[in-house]
């Protein structure tokens, strides 16, 4: 879980960074995607490279969930009978690692749809995910849909990379501290990343 | 005096003297080396078809059985409680004492050995003492090899520190946590021979009797705690580690669940019990609070080295104690005793707070307490050095006391803590009953009258790892023995003994719970047989326990059956020994009309007030052989000579 | 103080279970939880009840046998054994469930007691030194550097009580486990077998049907005894080194 989860954190990063492009306009963002098929040119053919790391995500994004689905099952095995006096545990970050997988699960399958082989976009434009990106927005389900789903990246990025630092022994005492800073900090920046671009979207920043 | 119709318990006969005949004679430095020569060996090829038993899982039975096994014997052993991680040896707090003479300070195995017998009154067997002296040594290096994580200084070796008034700086420790880190080390040992399978181990299984089969103890019988089984268990020889028998008071610092039954079933079989009377009493607990209190909590005794003790100079005297004016107090050790003041030895501190707690004098809740004070030692050492050195322990008082003892005085009372007596052995730990062994706090060995901080757990470790392996080696090839046929006679007598007296205790349906009469039986031990004895208390003790019995078997009521896990059942059956025991000790006590280490007998005093020995009359070590339920015990004498330490009164005034 | 208490009852590992109500008056606030069990059970007794099961020993907070689910935390309030928790920490008409540490690898015995044996086994795995009596150099040999000796005493403070286990969603025992490892590892007389420690026993503690690590915390949070959430790191970084050989 740990070392899938770094890989999908480091693509979430760059995802996030190009995102920002929308903000420099329509040219500057449709350009970034169509650079993105040409990277590892001429040693590596039209979009190679861009299957390639969609092949690795994919494996990561199937491991993750397999991963979890064996470690929930045997978890929820090893307490067969719950308590009867319910209490809080753990921070809400820990307690939602669970559905918040679930929850970013569904929303990469959307996400693909809207974005990427834009099925369900309204303006489905290829080679243009600057308009296509303004379409989708447009539609308040979505927001509303994109917004939970960045919470939900934020949260589980939260525990997710600290988790990940204690899973692979990176984790000591003195460490402990700046970890779990170091994971707020991406959470809280890959979230607010991600969600300046609907925010832009909605208040007619970007339109 | 028998003989007479009305004979009562106190009619006890004298048999025959008793003594060890294992020893081998020539310099005491040498019969260690010349005992280990003389024992007979079992073939390595052999051992595996020998079996030992071993009851309990403390420091000595659990390096016992480790270590057994790892010869290649078949171990057989047994604990009450859920794991053989939990003996109550882990609760032991400061230290482990070994003539490492790592400090240079003049320490030697001969200064520990002088030390051991002189603080023991001179009522230890000098062989026995001088042999756990030499072995302390080797118990440290096998702990720091087991990963035991004693304390250490920066350069990386040991750190050792002076425990108990003595001049050298001989204790090892592990912060205030010593037993536990030594038990988890012969735990883990254990453990490995338990997944190796030359362990079988019976956790949740108490011992309820000795299989005595033509002379010789042959194995056990036992009840599984969970299920009510009882069954035999054989073996060529069975080894009791099983502890002190501190509880027969109630109220004690030992752990609630350990008790006398294993030693006491071992007694009615014919092993010996040497000197019962002889019980330790801690000068620094925590006092209790109520009539509900379960135990009582331990403080370290390096308090004293820092607090000051006193009480009011008036009787009831119930003012705060910050309101207290300094005229108006009473420093009475550092007044009595103006040479040692507050680190005068335990039983000396403990009887002084005794008897001004009986002065009307004693603080907190019943007048069972007296004040220790810090507020000097924080003003002279300031708040954070105290807190350096006593942080962790004013913290466990504040969460049992709820009060702040860097701002409020704590209250201390003495407390039972340990027992010296327990099965009488010979050099070789052998009981009277060939192939029964006794080993740690179960034996009487070592400590005679009165033990010496940070010496059980050496005793414990020192009978467990070395002195038990080659002398029970010597008994198993000198005695090869036919198995015990499943069906053997003594074996369902036995068993059936056992299965009847719980159903007895079960057929009573009264209306009084174990606990009730255990704290009556605790008490009236703790007023008679406690820190001072006199011979018209220990008559009235006697005369009351033969009564408090027979109540017992009119007013007991254990719920439940005998057939399931039933902690009233195991608490009631352990209190039919624990009043035969009493009785015992208030008969020793009663005999034993000198003054001794922890035995105080009001009528044997010095003019300053101090114990005072009667070694031409008392010179030995009192062994005895029970003859029946309430009836006149034999005393067997053990003499005790002294050959390299000269016997003299202690003195602190 | 009066007290309701609602108390997990179970006849036998077998049987059916449930949550029970009494009421326990004249409680002292200076009681700990145990004590306020105790009068429990003396009245029970008398009454010809069976009294509440509950496994305890030391009462000072080290055996680590007593335990349960006070309020649905393991050993109650306060960062202490059951036995160590005092009433003056609940209020006088206080509603107080007590239930028993739940784990698929802790069987309940009756009522408050659990079989913790699957401790015991995986101790037995490998959480030990093999140094057969006799076989030790002296004790100076092998200096061992003061930081390493502490860091050995901190995880070597485990009691075995299994609050960890008991607090944890998943019912892992990695915290018990991490901490074993870690004492000894870091010992130079535990390094020769340090690699095979760490494999058998986080073998022998999956076999057991402890749950997974999420990293929770909940363990370190309950522990009595402090052991340090990054022990488990430790035990980690132990295991991912003795996978590469």
């Amino acid at each position: 879980m740990a070392v899938t989860g770094l890989v999908m954190l480091l693509y979430l990063v760059a995802h996030m960074l190009g995102n920002l492009k929308v903000f420099f306009g329509p040219d500057d963002i449709n350009g970034y995607a169509a650079w993105l098929r040409t990277i590892g040119q001429p040693f590596l053919g039209h979009e190679w490279f861009l299957w390639i790391a969609r092949s690795g995500l994919l494996a990561a994004v199937v491991l993750h969930g397999v991963s979890a689905y064996q470690l929930s099952r045997r978890d929820l095995a090893a307490r067969p009978s719950k308590y009867a006096h319910k209490r809080r545990r753990a921070s809400y970050a820990t307690r939602t690692m669970r559905w918040g997988g679930v929850i970013l699960a569904l929303f990469i399958v959307w996400h693909i749809l809207d974005l990427t082989t834009l099925t369900v976009n309204p303006a489905a434009e290829e080679g243009h995910p600057y308009q296509n990106i303004v379409a989708s927005f447009g539609r308040w389900y979505v927001d509303v849909f994109y917004v939970v789903a960045m919470l939900a990246v934020g949260l589980h990025i939260r525990h997710g990379f600290w988790s990940a630092a204690q899973t692979l022994g990176a984790n000591n005492a003195r460490r402990d501290r700046a970890l779990k800073l170091t994971a707020n900090t991406l959470a809280l920046a890959l979230t607010a990343g991600f969600l300046s671009v609907p925010v832009a979207v909605m208040t007619g920043i970007v339109k | 005096m028998s003989g007479d119709e009305v004979s009562t318990y106190l009619d006890y006969t004298l048999g025959e003297p008793v003594a060890d005949t294992r020893a081998p004679a020539g310099p005491i430095e040498q019969r260690w080396d010349q005992r280990r020569f003389d024992a007979k060996l079992v073939n390595p090829a052999n051992r595996r078809k020998h079996t030992v038993i071993v009851v309990g899982t403390g420091l000595a039975g659990g390096a016992a059985g480790a270590t057994l096994a790892e010869q290649g014997y078949h171990v057989v052993q047994f604990c009450f409680q859920d794991s053989p991680r939990r003996a109550h040896s882990i609760a032991a707090q400061g230290g482990i004492n070994a003539a490492k003479n790592y400090r240079n300070d003049g320490d030697s195995v001969r200064r520990l050995f002088y030390d051991t017998v002189k603080g023991g009154d001179f009522r230890a067997r000098e062989s026995n003492v001088h042999r756990l002296a030499q072995v302390s040594v080797e118990i440290i290096d096998q702990c720091v090899a087991q990963g035991v994580p004693f304390a250490r200084e920066y350069g990386g070796l040991l750190d050792t520190r002076s425990f108990g008034g003595v001049q050298v700086s001989r204790t090892f420790y592990a912060r205030g946590q010593t037993g536990q880190q030594l038990l988890l080390g012969a735990y883990q040992a254990l453990s490995r021979q338990i997944a190796a399978g030359n362990v079988e181990m019976h956790p949740r299984t108490e011992m309820l009797d000795l299989l005595v089969v033509d002379g010789r103890a042959r194995g056990i019988v036992a009840r599984d705690l969970v299920t009510g089984e009882i069954r035999s268990y054989t073996a060529d020889a069975v080894v009791l580690a099983s502890g002190g028998y501190g509880n027969v008071f109630y109220l004690s610092t030992n752990a609630k669940n350990s008790n006398a039954t294993a030693i006491w079933r071992a007694h009615r079989r014919g092993a010996y019990f040497a000197n019962p009377c002889f019980t330790q009493i801690h000068p620094t607990c925590i006092p209790r609070s109520g009539e509900h209190q379960s135990k009582l909590t331990l403080m370290s005794e390096s308090l004293r080295n820092d607090g000051r003790i006193w009480v009011p100079k008036a009787q009831g005297d119930t003012r705060p104690p910050a309101e207290i004016p300094e005229e108006e107090r009473d420093y009475y050790l550092e007044r009595i005793y103006p040479a040692f003041g507050n680190l005068v030895p335990r039983d000396i501190a403990s009887r002084a707070a005794k008897n001004v707690c009986d002065e009307g004098r004693g603080v907190g809740p019943g007048g069972q307490g007296v004040y220790l004070d810090f507020a000097d030692a924080i003003r002279r050492l300031g708040r954070d050095a105290v807190e350096a050195k006593y942080g962790n322990l004013f913290e466990m008082y504040e969460r049992i006391t709820a009060e702040d003892p860097y701002r409020v005085p704590m209250r201390i009372y003495p407390a039972i803590h340990y027992t010296m007596g327990g099965l009488w052995v010979d050099y070789d730990l052998q009981t009277t009953v060939p192939g029964l062994f006794a080993i740690g706090e179960a034996n009487f060995s070592d400590h005679g009258a009165n033990r010496l901080g940070a010496s059980a757990l050496m005793q414990g470790l020192a009978d467990g790892y070395f002195v038990l392996p080659p002398t029970l080696n010597d008994y198993l090839a000198r005695h090869p023995l036919p198995a015990v046929p499943a069906d053997h006679p003594v074996l369902t007598e036995t068993e059936a003994e056992v299965e009847d007296r719980l159903n007895l205790i079960l057929a009573v349906d009264g209306d009084r719970t174990p606990d009730s009469f255990h704290r009556e039986l605790g008490e009236l031990l703790w007023d008679e047989c406690g820190m001072a004895r006199d011979e018209a208390g220990l008559r009235r003790a006697l005369e009351r326990i033969p009564r408090l019995r027979e109540e017992f078997w009119r007013r007991i009521k254990v719920p439940g059956t005998g057939q399931e896990l039933n902690q009233s059942l195991e608490k009631a059956n352990r209190l039919v020994d624990y009043f035969e025991l009493a009785e015992l000790m208030c008969l020793d006590a009663l005999h034993r009309a000198e003054s001794c280490g922890g035995h105080f007998r009001t009528e044997s005093q010095t003019p300053e007030g101090e114990a005072a020995r009667r070694d031409e009359e008392f010179g030995y070590a009192a062994a005895w052989e029970f003859t029946g339920t309430g009836a006149a015990p034999v005393l067997h004498r053990e003499a005790l000579d002294f050959e390299y330490v000269h016997p003299t009164q202690r003195s602190y005034a | 103080m009066n007290l309701t208490l609602r108390i997990w009852r179970q006849a036998g590992p077998d049987a059916a279970g449930s949550m029970t109500t009494y009421h326990v008056s004249g409680i002292s606030p200076d009681m700990s939880f145990l004590e306020m069990l105790d009068t429990l059970n003396e009245e029970l007794i008398t009454r010809g009840d069976q009294p509440v099961a509950f496994d305890h020993d030391c009462r000072e907070g080290i055996c680590g046998a007593c335990g349960m689910v006070i309020n649905g935390q393991a050993h109650g309030p306060e960062r202490t054994t059951t036995c160590q928790l005092h009433m003056r920490h609940f209020r006088d008409g206080d509603t107080i469930d007590v239930e028993p540490w739940r784990a698929a690898a802790f069987p309940v015995v009756k009522d408050l007691v659990v079989d913790r044996s699957a401790f015991d086994r995986i101790i037995g795995s490998g959480g030990y030194i093999t140094a057969p009596t006799g076989s030790a150099p002296d004790a100076h040999a092998t200096p061992v550097p003061k930081e390493a000796a502490d860091t050995a005493f901190e995880h070597a403070e485990c009691i075995g009580c299994g609050a960890c286990v008991a607090a944890c969603p998943n019912g892992s025992a990695m915290l018990f486990t991490s901490a074993k490892v870690v004492h000894l590892n870091v010992l130079p007389q535990g390094a020769p077998e340090r690699a095979s420690r760490v494999r058998n026993m986080v073998t022998a503690m999956d076999a057991e049907g402890f749950g997974g690590c999420t990293n929770t915390g909940e363990c370190a949070t309950a522990c009595p005894k402090g052991i340090p959430l990054p022990s488990i790191a430790a035990m980690n970084r132990e295991f991912l080194r003795a996978a590469r050989g």
